[in-house]
């Protein structure tokens, strides 16, 4: 996509959300945000991450849609391997990139990009290409390999997971945007929405060794919830995830989920693995916890091949 | 002049060391420690018996510095000398009138003793002596267990105050303690080194460091020197007082040259400028030949160089290799860093300078404690209970001094096998609670460790020895306590793993979406 259609489609995006606005819709716009969305789910197959991107996030009505002026937006991607792009342990940082300038564009004050990574925080920043991305187009990019980045918070309802430490980031920015990237995770079959928010999390040892399906689960309780989920599925780790051995692993499937409803997110996301949702136990106990809805068929969806 | 171009030169010198040391953030390429670290003698000796290159050969530099110059290595170049005149100008400060130093006499049975008894242990049973007393190794240490804590901590109090600002520039690095015993020989190095430098400047370097004893022998045919104009001195025993080494017998116009250290001060104080520094004058020079000396340091050099080579014939200290670890539970072996080659080899040339635990991006090099017996006191052992062996890194083998650790390519490092990962069921989450985890799996590169499927839905970790390079992803990862359910026994000699095989998905490219 050009700079100007770009242009042309963020001012379309700006002017739906005035209409939006104008038509008295003005306080869903503070409610939750999946009841502003024109769709339950976006998805979008056949373009580059950003071009991709794009697409989908006009369908929902535009970035403004989920950040308002002046607002403080937490991206939170996956950053957790210190591999190359092509790999795609990590998020896409083209992806990364396009959904920074969106939420400037929109009016974000401020934007922040971060991961607590499993490997060497520095390494897997640099060597994903996120950070330059980010920084590239305004974002901060922030560490989280400290604990003194963590805070204390408390989970009500959780069964086995009622508190946790979470980067303070999470708690000083207005709307959060969860960017997973879909992969094949042999420990617990999928890393998608939900699993992504382990990189949020300082004691996540404690969610291995207490029923990780259900901690995973529970965390999705906390009240801090993404406004958007955008999955990316440019290029997706099939096996030997979530780090990959080598190119063997990836296959390009040139696709992109937008959905605020990250277990519907999680849903979509086993079909394009090919895995039985039932199998990937935490989307099942979300389900049930009414965290979202993994019945795509009662889902409002809406398809678009580039 | 001389005494001012020594103080630039070696604050210069000193500095570098410290960036070098607490580098937290990997800033300084490794190429630069190498040119720093080329000329430190023990170090660069011990190289130069590996692999008698070149490229090891700075402290054949030093030995022809030293008998053309005298002990100028010991003011310009050491590194825990130049912090020694640091600390001897503080500790001037604290006196009230200027210090005086003055004429005493050397410490003759002590220091040679001391260097005597490191060619001989170090002949005939390993780096022990030289492990505890070179001085570059003791510095490193000072730095590592002391200088960087400090200056993280500093760093992580500037951090937090700019994070409250938004500012993102300094990012907190948690400081890795090591255990507490770890401590105990450098500190007390510190405290001894530190009360003698403060209060009777080069008295260390003279009457303990086995190198300064080294260089001193030499220094006795050097070709400069400081010299007595006996007509111009007046006996204001100045220099004396003001000397660091109280090595200037001003009533007798002596200067004992085995504990003058160069450091030029003496120039300067002499207000009739009897003192200079040149050629040693012929008369002189035949007077103090002595060829039983001369022996003796001939001889001192020929131990220093062939130790090592007798030393390969001697009964290691470490363990012997096994063939199969059959022991559960229990570290048969500890893991020895990459670019080590095998235990004993590594233990034979480490000097435990602790450059490498510095460097080491994710500190998971710890200075060993009883893991590699006494010959490997203060080397570095991967912990792998703090941390792990980052894939994609090679910054240990690249900068050692000592070549102890051999520098590795990427593609050598990652099929190296350091050690095997080995699974204890019993103590497995999935076995014992019944639920998945698979954080070992998750964590591990080469995927060695994979699951398999185990009862109804649950998934639990097997291994693959060959292809395990012993990184210790694995071991950190696993979230059982006190005792790990995975964990990497070392290799006793380092082996070549196998490279992942891997083969393309049977999942393509989708046409359409398939929900």
């Amino acid at each position: 996509m050009k700079r100007r259609d770009f242009f042309k489609t963020s001012v379309g995006a700006g002017l739906a959300a005035g209409a939006a606005l104008s038509l008295g819709g003005y306080e869903k716009l503070w409610a939750s945000a999946p009841s502003v969305a024109r769709y339950d789910m976006v998805a979008v197959m056949g373009g580059n991450p950003d071009a991709m991107f794009d697409l989908g996030i006009q369908e929902l009505g535009g970035m403004s849609t989920f950040v308002q002026k002046g607002q403080k937006v937490l991206i939170k991607p996956n950053i957790g391997w210190d591999v190359i792009p092509e790999l795609a342990a990590n998020t896409n940082p083209l992806l990364v990139k396009r959904i920074v300038e969106h939420c400037l564009k929109a009016g974000a004050k401020e934007v922040y990009v971060f991961d607590h990574t499993l490997d060497n925080w520095v390494n897997c920043y640099k060597n994903s290409g996120i950070e330059r991305a980010a920084k590239a187009a305004g974002a901060k990019v922030v560490p989280g390999n400290s604990e003194s980045y963590y805070q204390q918070i408390e989970i009500p309802g959780g069964i086995k997971l009622q508190s946790a430490k979470v980067h303070q980031l999470l708690l000083e920015t207005d709307v959060f945007i969860n960017v997973p990237v879909l992969k094949n995770h042999e420990s617990i079959r999928m890393t998608c929405c939900l699993k992504n928010t382990m990189g949020l999390v300082w004691n996540r040892g404690y969610w291995h060794s207490n029923n990780l399906n259900q901690c995973i689960a529970d965390y999705a309780l906390y009240e801090k919830k993404p406004a958007l989920n955008v999955i990316d599925c440019y290029n997706v780790m099939v096996k030997h995830g979530p780090q990959g051995v080598s190119k063997e692993d990836v296959v390009l499937m040139k696709s992109q989920i937008l959905t605020s409803d990250w277990v519907a997110g999680d849903a979509a996301g086993a079909k394009m693995l090919g895995i039985p949702t039932e199998q990937i136990e935490y989307i099942p106990i979300a389900h049930k916890m009414g965290l979202g809805n993994m019945n795509l068929d009662s889902l409002n969806i809406k398809r678009i091949k580039m | 002049m001389l005494r001012r171009f020594r103080i630039v030169f070696s604050t210069l010198v000193l500095i570098c060391f410290f960036l070098v040391f607490v580098d937290f953030r990997s800033i300084i390429p490794t190429a630069y420690f190498n040119i720093l670290l080329y000329l430190q003698f023990i170090p660069s000796a011990i190289k130069f018996l590996d692999i008698a290159t070149w490229a090891a050969a700075g402290f054949f530099i030093v030995l022809v510095l030293t008998l053309l110059t005298g002990r100028t290595y010991c003011s310009f170049l050491c590194p825990l000398g130049i912090g020694q005149d640091l600390f001897s100008r503080i500790g001037g400060r604290f006196k009230k009138k200027f210090r005086r130093y003055g004429f005493k006499r050397p410490f003759t049975i002590l220091r040679y003793s001391l260097l005597a008894l490191t060619v001989i242990v170090t002949l005939i049973w390993g780096i022990y002596m030289i492990t505890l007393l070179d001085p570059y190794s003791i510095f490193g240490r000072f730095m590592t267990y002391f200088a960087k804590p400090a200056v993280l901590y500093i760093n992580n109090f500037l951090a937090g105050i700019l994070g409250k600002f938004d500012i993102y520039t300094l990012s907190n690095v948690p400081v890795k303690r090591f255990a507490l015993i770890a401590y105990s020989i450098p500190a007390a190095f510190f405290i001894l080194v530190g009360t003698l430098s403060f209060t009777k400047g080069r008295l260390y370097c003279n009457m303990i460091c086995p190198v300064g004893t080294l260089l001193g022998l030499l220094s006795k045919v050097s070709l400069l020197r400081i010299k007595f104009n006996e007509t111009a001195c007046t006996r204001c025993g100045r220099c004396a007082l003001g000397c660091k080494s109280s090595c200037i017998d001003f009533l007798n116009h002596d200067i004992d040259v085995t504990r003058c250290v160069d450091c030029f001060n003496c120039l300067n104080t002499c207000q009739e400028k009897a003192l200079s520094y040149g050629f040693v004058s012929l008369k002189k020079k035949v007077h103090e030949t002595d060829e039983s000396r001369r022996k003796v340091i001939a001889g001192s050099i020929l131990m220093l160089l062939g130790s090592s080579s007798v030393s390969k014939g001697q009964q290691k200290s470490a363990p012997t290799p096994k063939k199969d670890s059959t022991v559960k539970e229990n570290k048969t072996y500890p893991v020895c860093p990459p670019g080590g080659v095998g235990i004993a080899d590594f233990n034979k040339y480490c000097t435990a300078c602790s450059l490498c635990i510095n460097a080491c991006p994710n500190g998971v090099l710890q200075p060993a404690l009883s893991q590699y017996g006494l010959a490997g006191l203060m080397q570095p052992v991967m912990d792998y209970h703090k941390s792990f062996c980052t894939y994609n890194c090679t910054i240990c083998t690249e900068i050692c001094p000592t070549n102890a650790l051999k520098p590795l390519i990427l593609e050598a490092k990652k099929l190296t096998q350091i050690g095997k990962t080995i699974f204890i069921k019993d103590n497995c989450i999935v076995k014992t609670e019944k639920t998945n985890c698979g954080a070992c799996s998750e964590s591990c590169p080469t995927k060695a460790v994979h699951m398999i499927p185990y009862e109804g839905n649950l998934l639990i970790p097997e291994t693959t020895d060959d292809i395990c390079i012993g990184c210790g992803h694995c071991e950190f990862a696993c979230p059982t306590v006190p005792y790990k359910a995975i964990f990497v026994n070392g290799n006793p000699k380092h082996v070549a793993a196998k490279k992942p095989v891997n083969v393309e998905s049977e999942i393509k490219t989708p046409v359409d979406f398939p929900f």
